[in-house]
């Protein structure tokens, strides 16, 4: 039993190493989020809190389910593809509760010419006007349906 | 009963292991969302855009952007035929309310450039950050923990193409999230919804059904800065060379 004999300072220093290597633990256990390190080195808690995130554009499909007449009106004119809210802004909150806030018919004459108005950088395909001349003073509404703007042959489409 | 040291040695790493069990509850994932079965990117068709700046004004709306600072913005290149390494390019406020007419209608070509945040899969912005406050997500979104962030804006610098900002007031990293909200319930991004010619369109890699897979293989597609070899994934079709 000579081996510990005058090793009282070397448990000392043990005991020591083992309080700091637990109290390492226990703070570590504290101060690391509980979700750290799940899926890589960062708190995968963070991105259920991105999900949840408040929505405000309703999607298109939304406004569709309500909106029946407007939705068939628009499926078969030229801005079939526009969704409703490229137009109309954000409306979750109308969307979720149509009481709640009444959406304000958009402007058209600062609306149409944000897309329409002729600019040399636009695709030479995309149907331009010089709106100025092209409406003469009128607002685009009084010839084109803002859901179906296109007047071939006097029906609209 | 009286613990001896030795037992309370024993007992007290013991003791630390049933405690880190505890803290180490499952977070909750969102429902009927599951992240491995996608990887999500973008897909900007150049040809397409009109630059009405429908896509900025709706991501500032959809995801509270302050003034002056941009998660998507839009880009007006002029390109004359002797410099096609020096092209002219004008963003005024992010394009958000739209170009001035152009100057010089017959010298070179113009068109638009949307950009955004390119959810590289090996992205230098989440490399450097100190306190793992930023990161790629299991789906392919290159996200920003802010309540983590410090504000070091290491990332900022990083990132080649300029997608971050330090938010004004929070005063920690902010930058596109793919409108991450939106696309785990289904719904597409913000600024692609708003997009009225389809120029912007969310991509979801992963699903075999996306038309993604079939434009890749019938188009020249390229990615900004291929050179950087941060794995960007959103892909430019019809984008030209004097591109940066
Ligand atoms: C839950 C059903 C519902 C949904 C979804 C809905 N709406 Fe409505 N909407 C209504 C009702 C009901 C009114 C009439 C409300 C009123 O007059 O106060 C209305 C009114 C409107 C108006 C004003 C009409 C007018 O006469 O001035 C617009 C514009 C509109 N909705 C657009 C939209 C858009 C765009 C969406 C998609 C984001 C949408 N709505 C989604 C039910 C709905
Ligand atoms: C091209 C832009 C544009 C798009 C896309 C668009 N709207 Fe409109 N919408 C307008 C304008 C402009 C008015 C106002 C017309 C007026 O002042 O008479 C309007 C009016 C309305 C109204 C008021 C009633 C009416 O018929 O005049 C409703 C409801 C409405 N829109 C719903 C929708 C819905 C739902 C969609 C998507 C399916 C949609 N809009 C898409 C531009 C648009
Ligand atoms: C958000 C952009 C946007 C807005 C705002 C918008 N349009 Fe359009 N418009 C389009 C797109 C996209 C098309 C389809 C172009 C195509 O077929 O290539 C289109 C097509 C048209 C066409 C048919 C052109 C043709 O090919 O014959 C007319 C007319 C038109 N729009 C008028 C209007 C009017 C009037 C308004 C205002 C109420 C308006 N647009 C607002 C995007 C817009
Ligand atoms: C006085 C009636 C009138 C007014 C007002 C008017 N338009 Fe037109 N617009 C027309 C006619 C007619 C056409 C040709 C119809 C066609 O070919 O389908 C046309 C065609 C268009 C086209 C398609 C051009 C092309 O190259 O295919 C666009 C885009 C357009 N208008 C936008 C607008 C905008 C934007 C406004 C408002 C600033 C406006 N229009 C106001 C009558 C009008």
């Amino acid at each position: 039993m000579g081996v510990f004999k005058d090793a009282g300072h070397l448990f000392r220093f043990l005991a020591i190493f083992v309080f700091l290597f637990i109290a390492f633990w226990v703070i570590r256990g504290f101060v690391v989020p509980k979700s750290f390190g799940k899926y890589g080195h960062y708190r995968a808690a963070s991105i259920d809190e991105i999900a949840a995130h408040p929505l405000h554009f309703a999607g298109h499909e939304a406004c569709e389910t309500c909106h029946v007449d407007v939705a068939n009106v628009k499926k078969d004119g030229k801005h079939a593809h526009v969704n409703c809210e490229a137009c109309h802004g954000a409306l979750q909150k109308h969307a979720e509760d149509p009481a709640s806030l009444t959406p304000t018919k958009p402007d058209t004459a600062t609306l149409c010419v944000r897309c329409h108005e002729y600019s040399a950088a636009r695709p030479k395909n995309f149907p331009q006007v010089h709106a100025a001349e092209h409406s003469t003073g009128l607002p685009c509404e009084t010839c084109h349906q803002p859901h179906s703007p296109a007047m071939t042959s006097g029906g609209a489409k | 009963m009286k613990i001896t040291r030795r037992q309370m040695l024993v007992l007290l790493p013991a003791a630390a292991i049933a405690w880190e069990h505890v803290m180490a509850g499952t977070p909750e994932a969102a429902p009927n969302y599951t992240m491995s079965e996608h990887w999500w990117s973008m897909l900007i068709d150049i040809p397409k855009c009109i630059g009405c700046g429908n896509c900025v004004r709706a991501c500032k709306e959809e995801n509270d952007v302050p003034d002056g600072f941009f998660r998507t913005w839009v880009e007006r290149y002029h390109v004359e035929d002797e410099d096609m390494t020096n092209p002219t390019v004008i963003s005024p406020d992010g394009g958000k309310e739209g170009f001035p007419p152009v100057e010089k209608e017959d010298e070179g070509k113009y068109f638009f450039v949307p950009k955004l945040c390119n959810h590289c899969a090996d992205s230098p912005c989440t490399q450097v950050c100190p306190v793992g406050a930023t990161f790629v997500t299991p789906d392919g979104v290159v996200l920003v923990d802010q309540k983590y962030c410090l504000g070091c804006a290491y990332c900022v610098q990083a990132c080649p193409y300029g997608c971050r900002y330090i938010h004004p007031q929070k005063e920690v990293a902010d930058k596109c999230t793919l409108c991450y909200h939106r696309i785990t319930k289904g719904l597409t991004t913000a600024c692609c919804e708003a997009c009225p010619t389809g120029a912007r369109q969310l991509v979801d890699l992963k699903n075999p059904n996306d038309p993604i897979h079939e434009f890749l293989r019938t188009h020249a597609v390229q990615i900004l800065k291929p050179q950087m070899a941060t794995g960007a994934k959103v892909y430019y079709n019809g984008l030209d060379g004097s591109v940066r």
